[in-house]
Formats: C-alpha cells, sequence, structure tokens
C-alpha cells in the first residue's frame, strides 16, 4: 500500500498526490512513469513522475480527473491508499549536456515537463520553460518550474501572462537564437503544434507521449505509435520521441477508443454519488461496442479531445 | 516426498486413511486387469454449450467422487509406467489414481502436490493427449485412462481440504533463491526450493501472481480463484512475493545477484507478434496479449470493472493456437454474434489442443482455414470494418513438419468485422536482459542456458518461455521443476545436479 502523505489542488481538474514509494523515489530519473492501480476492480494508469523525494521516500504525481479513473485517484485523501504502484516505467529523458533548452508544458503537462527541466538545470543547461493554460486559474508549476530558469507563461485569454498559445511564445524564444533542444509535454494537439514551430529551425524536438498502456513492460502493444514510419511501444521505447518523426495523428486517434467507455463510466459514477444507482459501469449493451455508430464529427472531436495527457 | 504410503494395487479397498468417510468403492472386490479393461473412459461432465458461450463460468465442470473412483479402476497399474515418462514435471500418475481409487484421498493429494506444485492448473490446462494420456497404454486399445480430469479430482479435493495435507516444515537451508517471474515456471520452481528449505521472493511485474494464469488463460478454462489458492498455498509454505517489481526497471539483474545467493529468472515471452500488416494500428486491433489482460487480469469481462474493453458484432482472431482459441471463445462470451478464427493452414494443422478447438466448434466458432490477411480495412474514423485477406495453398512440410501455406494469386477477398484480435505468437521481452549485458541470448532474444538451466552469469538460472521460445503451461513448469534441483546442486556447492529430476526435453510437442 502506497500512503497519499500530502495532497493539494493545483487547478480546476489537476490535483497534485505525494505518495510513498521509496524504491521508485530512490532510482527514477526524469521523463520516467509509474503505473498506478488504486486496488480491485480499478483500472491501471500511467502516470509521469512529477518529482521525488528520496529522503521521505516519496514521490509527486500531478493527475488531471477527467475520467471515472482519474476522479477516483483524486478523490484519495492524505492517509488513503494506492494499492499498486510500478515503477520507475520507461526510458529517462535524453538530456543534452550544455547549451539552451526549451521546455514547453501545456496544462497538466507542465507538471511532466517540470522533472526534466530541473534535470537540465542541474547538469549546467540553460532552461527556458515556456508553459500555458487556458486561463489563469489553470496554469500550474510555475513557482517550481523557477527553480530551474526563466519561465514564460501564457494563457490563451490573456488572463495572465502572454496572451495566447505556447507554440506563439516558443517561436519567439527561438527566433531570438541559441536554442539547442526543446522538450514539449502537454495535449497532443499542443506537441504537434509544437513540432511544427520548431522543424523548420531543425531544432531537435522531444514529445512525451502519453498513450493507452496496461502493464508498462511492452507486453500489451496497447501503446503503439508509429514514430518515423516504424511501429515502436510508448512504455519501453519511450515515453519521450522525436517529435518531427511522431505520427501525432494516429496518437490522437488511438486515444480516444474508449472515449465512449470512459463517458458512460464517468456518467454512472457520477450518478451514483448522486443517488443509489446500480448501473453497472460497463453498460450490458456494451457502450463499447465498436461506434461504427459514432459520426464523423464526434470522431473528430474525440482526436481533439483525446489530447488530455495522461497526467 | 518420501514418506507416503505405497501401496500395491491389490491392497484392497476398506482400511485405508480415507478422506472422505462416505467413500464407497466402485465394486465390491478388487479387479483383475481383464475387468479394468472392460471399463469405458468416463466423460468429464461440462456446461452445455450453448448455455456457457454466454457466460465466463468454468466449461468443465470437474468429476464426482463416484465417477473418479470408476475412473481410477480403469488404471492397469503398469509396472512400467510409461506414463510418468511423458509427464514434463514426472508426476507419479499410477501412485496417487491408485490412492483415490482405494479412497486414500489425502495420501493421493500429499503425492500428487509432492510431485507437482499446481495440480489444479495442470489438472485443467495441460495437453494430456500428447503427453501422459497420449502415452498410456491403454490407448493401443481405445481410450487411455483420464488422467487430467482425476488430477484434477484430487487437486480440488486438495484445495478443500487444506487441513489433511501434512505441512512441510524444512530446516532453513540460510540460503536465498531470487525469482524473477511468477508465472507457471517461477511459481513451481518457488515451491520445489522451498521445499528444500531456501528463503524463496519471487518479483512479478504486475499487481498479481501467477502471469499467463492469471492474465492470459479465461476464466472459463482456469477460473481466476483456482489459480489464487495454488498461488496462497505457495504463500503458505513461505514463499514472499513482490508484486509490482519490474526486473529491469525496479531492480536490476545485478542487484538481485547481490542480495540473493541464486536467481531464476522466469519472465516468459512477453512481446506481442504483429502481422505487420497495414491497418493494425486501427482503433479495434489487439493483440492477443491486451485482449485478454483486459478480460482477465483486469477484469472487464465484468460489468463492474473500470478497465474498457471493445466489443465487436463481429470478430475476427487470427491465429490457430491455445491463445487464438482463448480470444476468440472470450468474444463470443462478450456478446460476438460471429467469432472466426482465421488461420493460414488447415484444421489438421491447428497447433491449439483438440478438446479447446472441439469446445470451440461447439461454442459456435466460425473457423476460416488456409486464409492469411493482408491488410486490416478501417473506415474514415479508423474503426476497423473488415480484413482483406488471401486464400493459401498447402505446399510441402516445412522444418516444423507442418504443410507450407502457400498464398494462391488472385484469390484475395474481405472480412467484414468490427474487432481484430491477433493472435500468432510472442517474443522475447528485451527489457530484463537488455540491463544485463553478461547475460547471454540468442539472436532471437531468448536466454542460453546449459542442459540445467544456468545461464552464462554464474548462480543465474533461466527457464520457461525466456528460454524455449512460446510453449505450453507444463513445459514451462518442467523447467521450473528442473531449475530448482540444479539451483538446489548449485547453493550446496555440488554444481553440475547429479540424478535426473526431469528432463530438459520431455517428451511433448510445443504449441505453436
Amino acid at each position: 500500500m502506497h500512503t497519499v502523505v500530502d495532497k493539494a489542488r493545483l487547478s480546476p481538474n489537476v490535483t497534485r498526490l505525494v505518495i510513498e514509494a521509496p524504491r521508485i523515489a530512490e532510482i527514477r530519473r526524469p521523463g520516467q512513469f509509474v503505473i498506478v492501480h488504486r486496488g480491485p476492480g480499478a483500472e491501471r494508469i500511467p502516470l509521469t513522475i512529477a518529482d521525488a523525494d528520496r529522503e521521505r521516500g516519496t514521490i509527486t504525481l500531478v493527475i488531471q480527473a477527467v475520467g471515472k479513473s482519474t476522479e477516483d485517484l483524486v478523490a484519495l485523501e492524505v492517509g488513503e491508499g494506492i494499492q499498486d504502484v510500478a515503477g520507475p516505467l520507461g526510458r529517462a529523458t535524453e538530456l543534452i549536456e550544455s547549451g539552451h533548452a526549451v521546455c514547453v508544458g501545456g496544462g497538466v503537462g507542465t507538471a511532466v515537463v517540470y522533472p526534466i527541466a530541473l534535470g537540465l538545470a542541474e547538469s549546467g543547461v540553460k532552461v527556458t520553460s515556456v508553459i500555458g493554460g487556458r486561463s489563469k486559474e489553470w496554469v500550474i508549476f510555475e513557482d517550481e518550474l523557477r527553480r530551474a530558469g526563466e519561465v514564460v507563461t501564457c494563457t490563451d485569454d490573456g488572463s495572465y501572462g502572454r496572451h495566447g498559445f505556447v507554440t506563439d511564445a516558443l517561436r519567439d524564444v527561438i527566433e531570438a537564437g541559441g536554442v539547442d533542444a526543446v522538450y514539449a509535454v502537454g495535449p497532443v494537439p499542443m506537441m504537434r503544434a509544437v513540432a511544427e514551430v520548431t522543424r523548420p529551425y531543425g531544432v531537435p524536438t522531444f514529445a512525451s507521449l502519453n498513450a493507452i498502456m496496461l502493464d508498462g513492460t511492452g507486453m500489451c502493444g496497447g501503446c503503439r505509435v508509429q514514430v518515423g514510419g516504424k511501429t515502436v511501444y510508448a512504455c519501453v521505447d519511450g515515453p519521450e520521441f522525436d517529435a518531427h518523426a511522431v505520427d501525432f495523428r494516429e496518437l490522437a486517434d488511438r486515444l480516444g477508443t474508449y472515449r465512449e467507455f470512459e463517458a458512460h463510466a464517468l456518467e454512472v459514477a457520477h450518478r451514483r454519488a448522486a443517488e443509489k444507482d446500480e448501473a453497472p459501469i460497463h453498460a450490458p449493451d456494451g457502450s463499447c461496442l465498436i461506434p461504427a455508430l459514432a459520426t464523423a464529427a464526434e470522431q473528430q472531436e474525440a482526436a481533439a479531445a483525446a489530447g488530455e495527457p495522461k497526467g | 516426498m518420501t514418506d507416503q504410503p505405497n501401496p500395491t494395487p491389490d491392497q484392497g479397498v476398506p482400511g485405508a486413511s480415507h478422506g472422505d468417510s462416505e467413500f464407497q468403492p466402485a465394486f465390491d472386490h478388487p479387479l483383475t486387469p481383464r475387468e479394468r479393461m472392460t471399463i469405458e473412459r468416463t466423460h468429464m461432465p461440462e456446461q452445455d454449450a450453448l448455455a456457457r458461450a454466454a457466460n465466463f463460468h468454468e466449461v468443465n465442470l470437474g468429476y464426482s467422487e463416484q465417477l473418479a473412483v470408476l475412473e481410477a479402476e480403469r488404471c492397469l497399474q503398469c509396472k512400467n509406467p510409461v506414463c510418468i515418462a511423458g509427464c514434463p514435471v514426472r508426476v507419479n500418475i499410477p501412485l496417487f489414481i491408485e490412492l483415490l481409487r482405494i479412497g486414500d484421498m489425502a495420501g493421493a493429494a500429499a503425492s500428487l502436490l509432492g510431485d507437482n506444485a499446481l495440480p489444479c492448473v495442470t489438472g485443467r490446462v495441460c495437453p494430456q493427449e500428447i503427453q501422459c494420456e497420449g502415452i498410456c497404454v491403454r490407448a493401443k486399445k481405445g481410450s487411455p485412462v483420464a488422467i487430467g480430469a482425476l488430477e484434477r479430482y484430487v487437486a480440488d479435493w486438495a484445495m478443500e481440504h487444506p487441513e489433511s495435507i501434512p505441512v512441510a516444515s524444512p530446516q532453513a537451508s540460510g540460503k536465498s533463491v531470487a525469482i524473477v517471474g511468477s508465472g507457471p515456471s517461477g511459481l513451481t520452481a518457488a515451491g520445489e526450493l522451498v521445499k528444500s528449505g531456501h528463503d524463496v521472493t519471487i518479483f512479478e511485474a504486475f499487481h498479481a501472481a501467477g502471469g499467463v494464469l492469471i492474465y492470459g488463460i479465461p476464466e472459463f478454462r482456469l477460473p481466476k480463484d483456482i489459480v489464487q489458492g495454488e498461488v496462497d498455498r505457495l504463500v503458505a509454505s513461505g514463499v514472499k512475493i513482490e508484486a509490482n517489481a519490474i526486473i529491469g526497471r525496479t531492480y536490476t539483474l545485478h542487484e538481485l545477484r547481490e542480495r540473493f545467493d541464486a536467481v531464476f529468472i522466469a519472465v516468459g515471452a512477453g512481446l506481442p507478434v504483429f502481422m505487420n500488416v497495414p491497418g493494425e494500428n486501427l482503433k479495434g486491433v489487439y493483440s492477443a496479449n491486451e485482449y485478454l489482460t483486459r478480460v482477465n487480469l483486469m477484469g472487464a469481462w465484468n460489468p463492474e470493472s473500470d478497465t474498457p474493453i471493445l466489443r465487436g458484432h463481429r470478430v475476427v482472431v487470427v491465429g490457430g493456437g491455445n491463445v487464438a482459441m482463448d480470444a476468440v471463445r472470450t468474444a463470443k462470451r462478450l456478446g460476438a454474434e460471429e467469432a472466426t478464427i482465421v488461420y493460414r493452414r488447415g484444421k489438421q494443422e491447428l497447433p491449439a489442443r483438440a478438446e479447446e478447438v472441439h469446445h470451440a466448434e461447439q461454442e459456435g466458432i466460425r473457423f476460416d482455414f488456409q486464409v492469411a490477411p493482408v491488410e486490416v480495412l478501417g473506415d474514415e474514423n479508423r474503426w476497423v470494418t473488415g480484413i482483406r485477406s488471401i486464400r493459401m495453398e498447402l505446399g510441402e512440410p516445412d522444418a516444423s513438419g507442418r504443410r507450407r501455406p502457400m498464398p494462391i494469386e488472385g484469390s484475395e477477398f474481405e472480412i467484414e468485422c468490427e474487432m481484430v484480435v491477433v493472435a500468432i505468437g510472442t517474443r522475447s521481452n528485451p527489457l530484463l536482459t537488455a540491463s544485463e549485458p553478461d547475460l547471454e541470448i540468442n539472436p532471437w532474444g531468448y536466454i542460453v542456458t546449459d542442459e540445467h538451466g544456468m545461464t552464462s552469469v554464474p548462480g543465474v538460472f533461466a527457464g520457461g518461455d525466456i528460454v524455449r521460445g512460446a510453449a505450453t503451461v507444463i513445459l514451462a513448469m518442467g523447467d521450473g521443476k528442473r531449475s530448482a534441483h540444479a539451483i538446489d546442486a548449485w547453493l550446496g556447492g555440488a554444481y553440475p545436479p547429479t540424478g535426473e529430476v526431469v528432463s530438459g526435453e520431455p517428451a511433448a510437442v510445443a504449441a505453436e
């Protein structure tokens, strides 16, 4: 059992949990993730390790509540526990060893890019972080990222920091010259846009992919994604890849596989919370029946929504 | 086990220590071999095919005591019991059958458990027809003794009567062993090593122990509480299990080697093989590993599970092995109106167990033989709509002895479906081996061992699918038992081991 020792809400749907996981705290490196399983009946969810404290034996997970499983996780209170935490999984980020790196974080991805920024700064790399959110209340990890270097904060509505998308701010930083690498973590559309911004400049760009996973050891193949025309596994070959070679369209598409199931499960969970409701999580008619039914428009929306990162 | 009763066939019925006081012998006099030959093989009761195709309850229902004793009477108690040599873990088959026949259930259970750490499992999933039953002398004239069904009966009795099984308390050896992987090979090795007094810790990557027994083989063939029962029994005997520990990530092999006196690697062949055809990343295409893990380990067949699973009206499973049969029968149970096996060779060449194929046919599974997919087709939203396939003809036998399938030019056609499960095999997972350069692997990534199971790293042994490639539960268990014997010898400073526990290559045919 991994006890929650600290909990804080960072934005309207993003929560930080600090949990006991001494072994993982001791050996994890930037970019690596864990798979958590709250207990019997729960899903296994991949979550990137945002921070770790070796002395306390804890790791920090930053979770965006977008479905029943993530809502259940962020509902945990201090003192309660997560049954299983497996990791650290994935390859550590390939950190450049000198020069200037830009770390781009969107939404909950900002928490994921934080250990990368810190890792770079610790090895003497100049770090500029470009982070964003819909509005002020959605901006997270700004203070933490200042420990790594300069932070440019953007909001879509201009309520805080620079008005506009992170890509605009990123372009300005690159135009100023001297950028050696870009690390991007966020919704799929953001990472795709970042890749397109940096491509003409030839700046090496890495994206952390939030594919669907079960085991995190290469065994299920659910996280397969095309990089440079080759099928690779995000769990063992990644999670970070050359953003210029990733097939983001396929990634977004595959992330939408269980959208209908997730919507149904969330609805049931909310109904159950409101009243005594016995409806099953899996609809008996199969809310996960392959939707030849779903319209093209819905699907495109799914692809866009699928950009919600894992955490 | 050396202190078991060893009755002769004619010792008679009464007076033996009955596990069950209501025991009734099948006959009122000891039978002659001629009389035994007249008894016909007892059929294992099973769930009605139509009913079971819509539920996840076990298909086979098991013998009653009466049926078990009657079947036990069919065993001729051969002076030279060839059945034992046909068993990869060398179960003393005539002995447990005889103890069962005379009503000494505790004795039968103790004998069986002494030879086989997972009898509830093997009694259900072993391919007995090509092992013990395949060479039973009764098979020469009619049907062999139903050894698997009898094993299951005794094993289930033992699970229900733990108080009747003597608890071994071996003297502690002071040596420790790490086992990587809690599948059939690792669990078997653990059971053997703990009996020898070693301090055994199993490291499992998933949150639950059992490996393929728990993520791969479906509930309707091997109920998960049965697997849990076997695991619990090992834990009760002193085996420690550390879940969520991935060797190559959470710990390195090197660390295990420093912490433990010996290591046994039994991680299986965990990577799925895909067809490498266009459209394989469309939504609705699963590897069998992913499909079965969602349904079995994560319980997605249960409406209360948070883990989603796609359901299709028409599901195509590509492959012809036991895993393909498990996947297609699972799809049927999850509501598929048409669940179809697509296999590139013919029915004769199916690597799956005959019983599984038979059960699948009974449940209404369709078979498309001599067909190979060339493309997965999808709609504009990238959901699967079908597979384009090509018909095959069978040419000369290949290295495996089976006729080689060759595509028939111009024979391409489409099969409509919403879901495809790819069950064409697995390969080695480099996660562990890549973290240990000293560990010798072959060009396919499987670990190289000597004849006793020791790898190129002294004190590190390996067995099961990570050595032999994808095979059966029982072959993995045979490796576990053999390696445990070798590890015991290594720990005692007497390597290589003397005496044969189980041979490296039992008289069995590996599944594809």
